[in-house]
């Protein structure tokens, strides 16, 4: 449906692309104060991103945090994409409805309900079969790959419902093997949603606050519980500084897929 | 011959393990792990670590004793404290909820009105702070709200104002960074659903002698509902758990559930009354988490929108 935008809509979509974008935009401009007042505007300077250079504390917990995403979103595609292939192929299971709800309450359920639970199961399991032997960067690893598989379990779907069943079927017909039938044209079609799938895993995990805070033991802070706790002694022109380095990674990233993807159609 | 091929199928690709390492997982770390925090919810707390006590014990007599202890949930009961710590998030989640739903649906009828190739823009807009970091973007409200946040700043400059207004530490900022932070989660599965609604469906109202206001209350309003809904429980549900936004911009005063569990588990550390206060907040979401299942078959591909 296209149409000429009515004054309404037009002012509602610039009020609301402002309201999403000039926070960020504040927190972009601020970092390159010279002034230690994140407010007033002093002068540019460059400063605020040498001192996140050498901020150990913080440099630690980014290269915990992305050994946790890297493994967790790695994890979340494969056990996502199993999940989506039972939803999607194998017809009516039992217990497939059940399962189905399984796969998505992750993605709805409250960060805080999820941490606790599995806090209290890793204790717990510590307890009886003494695994896992305290907690960090596995724990959170586990912890993220369970929230993680829900969205590749929904993105992996999407696709695979999208896909073409005739030519599995002549594949098996023609006496292909299922694991070759998997590897020679299910995943080379469902590859870029897997790509997907595992970038956002890996965005998410980068950004989880909560259920790491409970999942994780000393000495294994991620990123974003570091970020948290210089956050509430106030603000702080270097978390301006990384806040703009990780949105203009993020924009770079995504404007570069969204560009192949716009390309290969 | 449909069905002869699915068995077929069936027989060639569904190895056992494909449905059962995702499914066991899921078990194991999500089902099983609710079972504990049902479990510890009824034991009796303890100093020590895990400060809990065991709800099943076997006594030297061999006798086995099974202690349910409902003290953690008449404890809730007695404090109002809990009660309006439930109250507030619930009220908080829905005016956020509401707001994300009045802004977030003129921009996503917007969207879907919008040339092909200026949705592609727009979207992928929608969907970038989505990517960025959750805590940095609510972070950037303490700057815009705080008394020496920028919008004070203005005010006193421009003579508006005298001294800085109270804006955050409060329910007002709490609502505003959950609209903010949850307005794309609203958006998406809005958009997947006006997106596909039939043009010629408004232009026969329209012949008809249908106004804008009508054409859009008797099409456009039904046909995007499940929209609607997907995009509200979406907001909703984990609003009420919400715990980094109340605790950034909501202040002392500003007590959601998700905060006071947070306080209960790593401040207190009376893990059992923790467990309690996350049973009652489930059984608060049961009704609307199942009502999301319903809808989320029809929805399952907005995040896939691009």
């Amino acid at each position: 449906m296209q149409n000429k935008l009515s004054p309404f809509l037009k002012t509602m979509m610039i009020f609301g692309y402002a309201f999403l974008y000039l926070p960020i935009l504040t927190l972009i401009i601020f970092s390159f104060n010279s002034s230690r007042q994140v407010t007033v505007w002093q002068g540019f300077s460059t400063q605020w991103y040498t001192a996140l250079l050498q901020d150990e504390a913080l440099l630690k917990s980014l290269w915990i945090s992305i050994q946790v995403a890297t493994s967790a979103a790695t994890l979340a595609v494969i056990l996502g994409t199993l999940a989506a292939i039972s939803l999607v192929r194998f017809g009516r299971f039992k217990g497939r409805g059940f399962f189905g709800i399984l796969t998505t309450a992750p993605m709805i359920m409250p960060e805080v309900i999820t941490g606790l639970s599995l806090l209290l199961l890793f204790v717990g399991l510590e307890q009886i079969i003494g695994w896992p032997h305290g907690r960090g960067i596995l724990t959170i690893t586990f912890a993220h790959t369970t929230l993680c598989m829900a969205y590749v379990t929904i993105i992996v779907r999407g696709r695979l419902a999208d896909m073409d069943v005739s030519l599995e079927e002549a594949a098996l017909d023609l006496g292909a093997r299922p694991i070759k039938v998997f590897t020679a044209i299910i995943l080379p079609i469902i590859f870029p949603a897997l790509l997907s799938g595992w970038l956002l895993a890996f965005a998410l995990s980068l950004d989880d606050l909560v259920i790491a805070s409970f999942v994780a033991g000393p000495g294994s802070s991620t990123l974003p519980m570091v970020i948290f706790s210089s956050i509430r002694f106030g603000i702080t022109p270097q978390i301006n500084a990384l806040a703009t380095l990780i949105i203009t990674t993020v924009a770079i990233g995504v404007m570069i897929a969204g560009w192949l993807m716009h390309r290969k159609k | 011959m449909k069905s002869i091929l699915q068995k077929l199928k069936l027989n060639f690709t569904s190895p056992f393990w494909v449905t059962v390492i995702p499914f066991g997982w899921l078990l194991l770390f999500f089902l099983i792990p609710f079972l504990i925090v049902l479990k510890i919810s009824l034991s009796d707390l303890k100093f020590g670590l895990p400060p809990y006590a065991p709800l099943i014990e076997w006594t030297s007599e061999g006798l086995l004793i099974i202690k349910i202890n409902l003290t953690n949930y008449t404890f809730i009961g007695t404090d109002s404290l809990y009660l309006f710590a439930y109250l507030d998030s619930l009220a908080i989640a829905l005016l956020g909820t509401i707001g994300c739903l009045c802004i977030g649906y003129p921009m996503a009828y917007g969207i879907a009105k919008a040339s092909p190739s200026k949705r592609t823009i727009l979207l992928m807009l929608i969907i970038l702070p989505f990517w960025t970091s959750f805590l940095l973007r609510v972070y950037a409200w303490i700057g815009i709200l705080s008394p020496q946040g920028y919008i004070n700043t203005l005010l006193i400059n421009l003579g508006l104002i005298s001294s800085p207004l109270s804006l955050i530490d409060n329910t007002f900022a709490t609502v505003l960074g959950i609209i903010y932070c949850y307005l794309p989660f609203m958006i998406l599965p809005l958009y997947a659903f006006l997106e596909k609604i039939d043009h010629t469906l408004l232009e026969a109202a329209y012949d008809l002698g249908a106004r804008p206001f009508q054409a859009f209350i008797r099409i456009i309003w039904p046909l995007s509902r499940p929209g609607v809904i997907a995009g509200s429980l979406l907001v909703f549900i984990p609003a009420v758990g919400e715990f980094v936004i109340p605790e950034l911009l909501g202040g002392s005063q500003t007590l959601m559930i998700g905060k006071v569990i947070w306080n209960e588990f790593f401040t207190n550390r009376t893990w059992p009354v923790a467990a309690a206060l996350a049973v009652i907040m489930l059984v608060f979401l049961i009704l609307p988490i199942a009502i999301f299942q319903r809808y989320q078959e029809q929805q399952v591909r907005f995040l896939d929108a691009e």
